[in-house]
């Protein structure tokens, strides 16, 4: 197939493919309608699992697409899903503005904090964004007269969507709303990952060196990404915190950053359906065997991992790909 | 040749490392269109040399000038936009992207349009048709679309040249572009390298002598940090301490 | 000024702690978050041995050595080594899952309670020095400490294996060239290492208790004195342990609110001014 010469339109032809639709992509989102037709009961654990697909989906695009390991962005998700809240306690509760702002305030956060974070490497890196993480969980947990401490933040107050669609127990609200996002958020990813922009993530994450030498100011392109990242972070945040209209020091912590970097693990890092495929499986199992008995989850998700990371480093959709390359020969 | 002719000039580089002096005193001047060979013993520091131009090493003291520019405080992706570029002598390549990919983007990046997230890459169309057009010139048009770490090692050395030559520079430094080629490929490799445009300043460091006497129009011997001589091939050729210090050994392999 | 004491005291736990990383991850290059988690097994070996078996505490705190050390070298042997070129995100990743793995299996055998440990009689109480009442099991942990220190300094300076795990540490490549079998200094440090974990977890369960998330929690502790520390420097790592040591003590003390805070904070600062910790190579 690509042993064959080719012509001058050719490469044109090629890189248009990689960015392509696959039928597997649309087979996605047409499963992704079955919870409400299906599975009712279960709209909240789906819309738990979209908004943390949405959150995956923001690591990977530094993680997976850059080669930034980071331990902390909960920081930007816990920073978006307080700004919305207490966006709603000032008075307004208008969802999408509301969600816009805190993805605005938590891209902010995440332009600041980069200049750190492009100026280090290998385990500087690692514990520099755990200890940011750390410490925005301690800022907001002494600042309770704003956040609420370990109490979480009451009296959230979110007004319907659109202003016909209400908020309610019954989640077919918070579902299409974060579904929608989640949509949203796959399309300006795929259209980042497949930008010359992305291309030359890429390069970062395979060659640093080489970049200087090719003239490319890669701080500013890592910059840019990781400003990028935060936003749609935040917004995550902050969709969490419309559709459950409460916000808990959960969001800021430790657990939800490693969880996350988890469920890319799993899925597969650098194919924009990664975090997707790994929140999904993440999710579902922890709702089944958390039930059961919390340490339960803990053992298996531990096996799991060190399992994934010894046999299929590339997680679930790497091993599928190599899979479907063999069946291909 | 006046200094007002030189595109690359250094003016008394030097660099130690604790006692170690892999840089003494070294001026060298690159007229336009040259095809300059730098040849020495191991550790004579014609790597080092090579970063101090390019800036990967900073010179305790001495000038870099391009096209009359002092360009010795300039960051390294500037010296690159300015038009010198580099090849390394391990390969410095992304394995896990296509030779296509890597030439585009080493062309975007030239041209100021790597960072457009919000353009689709294949909307690129003259940075595409610029980028296949070095890899036909290489003769890697065919694996154009193979992952990189897939190639054969020569092929792979060429892509290394082809990101340099996608960055359209003045001055071109190789660093032992054939290391580690079959002999057989060698010398194709060279003829790619002396078909290059007329105008480029090549300067290549290099150990095969049978090639640095093909393909250089001058040499210069670099041993221990420090400019031994700088002639053309038939001077040094005959030169009994380059024979002393070098090509006498360079007979034993 | 009591403060102070405890500071140091605690630091010197932490010390213990954490210079088996240091000098693992100075060597291999290995990420190892799973570091506490062979600590948390030498606490758990101690309260076994001390509890069932009647073991004087003095004789289960090499019991905890051996026992971390063994189990150590059994998963670098069979498991780590598999990951020494996985790059440091699978390092992280594997190495958590098993921390999830040990801190299950610890809640599965031991419950989620505390351990508590007996001490014998004579690390019991506080002494009077000058005007301060200090605290026995305090000047014990500080006495261990400083006996470590001196022994390892003295092996790596002294020792021919010293020798060959500074070469090592300095340059594997060259190391192996020079005939240094590198796979087995690796195991006998790994082994240390872990060992010296092993012993920390033990020292640790009478000053802040033992429970299963005794991994994790001690494992941001631990990282935090070897990266501030800097990779493979025990006098590094010494300093920065005894300074998060006070600091942490002083903190919860005079500024309880805030304490954690100004940790991490200070910690970021000092990773961006020096990535490799103060006293760090390369």
């Amino acid at each position: 197939m690509a042993e064959l010469s080719l012509s001058g339109a050719e490469p044109h032809r090629w890189l248009r493919r990689q960015s392509r639709w696959t039928g597997w992509e649309a087979a996605f989102w047409i499963a992704a309608f079955v919870p409400f037709l299906l599975f009712p009961t279960y709209l909240t654990l789906a819309s738990q699992i979209a908004i943390a697909a949405l959150f995956a989906l923001s690591v990977d695009l530094i993680l997976g697409y850059a080669g930034i390991v980071t331990l902390g962005h909960a920081m930007f998700f816990g920073l978006g899903a307080y700004c919305a809240g207490l966006i709603t306690k000032a008075g307004w509760g208008e969802p999408i503005s509301g969600l816009l702002v805190a993805g605005a305030f938590a891209a902010f956060a995440g332009f600041v904090v980069s200049f750190i974070i492009v100026r280090v490497q290998h385990l500087a890196l690692i514990m520099i964004t755990l200890g940011l993480g750390l410490l925005t969980y301690e800022l907001a947990n002494a600042m309770n007269w704003l956040t609420g401490g370990t109490d979480g933040l009451q009296g959230v107050d979110v007004w319907p969507l659109f202003e016909t669609f209400d908020f309610d127990l019954w989640g077919y609200t918070a579902y299409g709303y974060a579904l929608a996002l989640l949509f949203i958020g796959v399309i300006v990813a795929r259209r980042i990952v497949h930008s010359s922009f992305g291309l030359s993530l890429r390069g970062v994450r395979e060659n640093l060196n080489r970049m200087p030498a090719i003239g490319s100011p890669y701080r500013r392109r890592l910059q840019t990404i990781y400003t990028i990242s935060a936003g749609i972070a935040g917004i995550a945040g902050a969709l969490l915190t419309q559709t459950t209209e409460t916000v808990s020091l959960e969001t800021l912590s430790f657990q939800r950053s490693a969880d996350v970097v988890v469920m890319l693990i799993l899925g597969g890092t650098g194919r924009l359906y990664g975090g997707i495929v790994g929140a999904v499986i993440f999710m579902v199992a922890r709702d089944q065997l958390a039930g059961i008995n919390p340490q339960y989850w803990y053992f298996w998700i531990g096996l799991l991992l060190m399992l994934v990371v010894l046999v299929m480093p590339k997680g679930v959709l790497g091993g599928l790909a190599r899979l479907v390359a063999k069946v291909r020969t | 040749m006046k200094k007002a002719d030189a595109v690359l000039r250094t003016e008394n580089l030097t660099k130690r490392f604790g006692s170690l002096e892999v840089a003494r005193d070294v001026s060298i001047a690159l007229p336009r269109g040259a095809r300059h060979a730098l040849i020495g013993p191991n550790g004579a520091g014609k790597t080092s040399l090579v970063n101090l131009i390019t800036g990967q090493l900073h010179p305790d003291s001495g000038r870099v000038l391009l096209a009359g520019a002092d360009i010795t405080t300039m960051p390294r992706a500037e010296r690159v936009k300015a038009g010198l570029a580099r090849t390394f002598q391990i390969n410095a390549l992304f394995p896990d992207l296509t030779p296509l990919e890597a030439v585009v983007l080493a062309v975007c990046e030239r041209q100021g349009t790597a960072g457009q997230f919000w353009r689709s890459l294949s909307s690129h169309g003259k940075s595409i048709d610029e980028a296949f057009g070095i890899l036909r010139q290489l003769r890697l048009d065919d694996v154009a679309t193979r992952t990189t770490r897939t190639l054969a090692y020569g092929q792979q050395r060429l892509l290394e040249i082809g990101l340099a030559l996608a960055t359209q520079p003045k001055v071109l430094l190789l660093d032992e572009p054939a290391a580690g080629v079959p002999k057989g490929e060698s010398t194709e490799l060279f003829s790619v390298i002396a078909a290059l445009p007329d105008d480029i300043s090549v300067l290549f460091i290099e150990h095969d002598m049978n090639l640095v006497f093909k393909f250089a129009s001058r040499i210069i011997v670099l041993v221990s940090g420090g400019v031994l001589l700088e002639a053309e091939p038939d001077v040094i050729r005959a030169d009994q301490r380059v024979r002393d210090v070098y090509l006498g050994r360079a007979k034993h392999g | 000024m009591i403060v102070i004491f405890d500071g140091i005291a605690f630091g010197m736990l932490l010390f213990v702690l954490s210079v088996g990383l240091s000098v693992t991850l100075g060597l291999m290059n290995f990420v190892n978050l799973a570091h506490g988690a062979f600590a948390m097994l030498g606490g758990y070996v101690a309260v076994l041995t001390t509890r069932e078996f009647g073991l004087p505490f003095l004789a289960a705190l090499p019991v905890a050595f051996i026992a971390a050390a063994f189990v150590g070298v059994a998963c670098e042997r069979s498991l780590f080594r598999l990951l020494y070129r996985a790059g440091e995100l699978n390092q992280v990743l594997f190495t958590i899952g098993v921390v999830f793995v040990a801190s299950a299996i610890a809640a599965y055998l031991f419950g989620t309670g505390q351990q508590p440990i007996q001490l014998p009689g004579y690390l019991r109480g506080s002494v009077e020095i000058g005007d301060m009442r200090l605290g026995v099991y305090r000047l014990f942990l500080i006495a261990v400490a400083l006996a470590i220190t001196a022994v390892l300094v003295f092996g790596l300076e002294f020792t021919r294996f010293g020798a060959r795990v500074r070469a090592s540490v300095d340059n594997q490549r060259v190391a192996q060239g020079l005939g240094i079998d590198v796979d087995t200094v690796f195991a006998v440090t790994f082994a240390l290492g872990c060992g010296l974990a092993g012993l920390g977890g033990a020292l640790a369960v009478e000053i802040v208790g033992l429970d299963p998330t005794f991994a994790f929690h001690y494992l941001i502790y631990v990282l935090i004195v070897v990266s501030v520390g800097g990779l493979g420097s025990i006098g590094g790592s010494f300093a920065a342990a005894t300074v998060l040591g006070i600091g942490d003590v002083a903190g919860k003390y005079f500024v309880p609110q805030v304490g954690s805070f100004l940790i991490y904070l200070l910690m970021v600062g000092i990773l961006f001014w020096r990535p490799h910790g103060i006293f760090g190579r390369r």
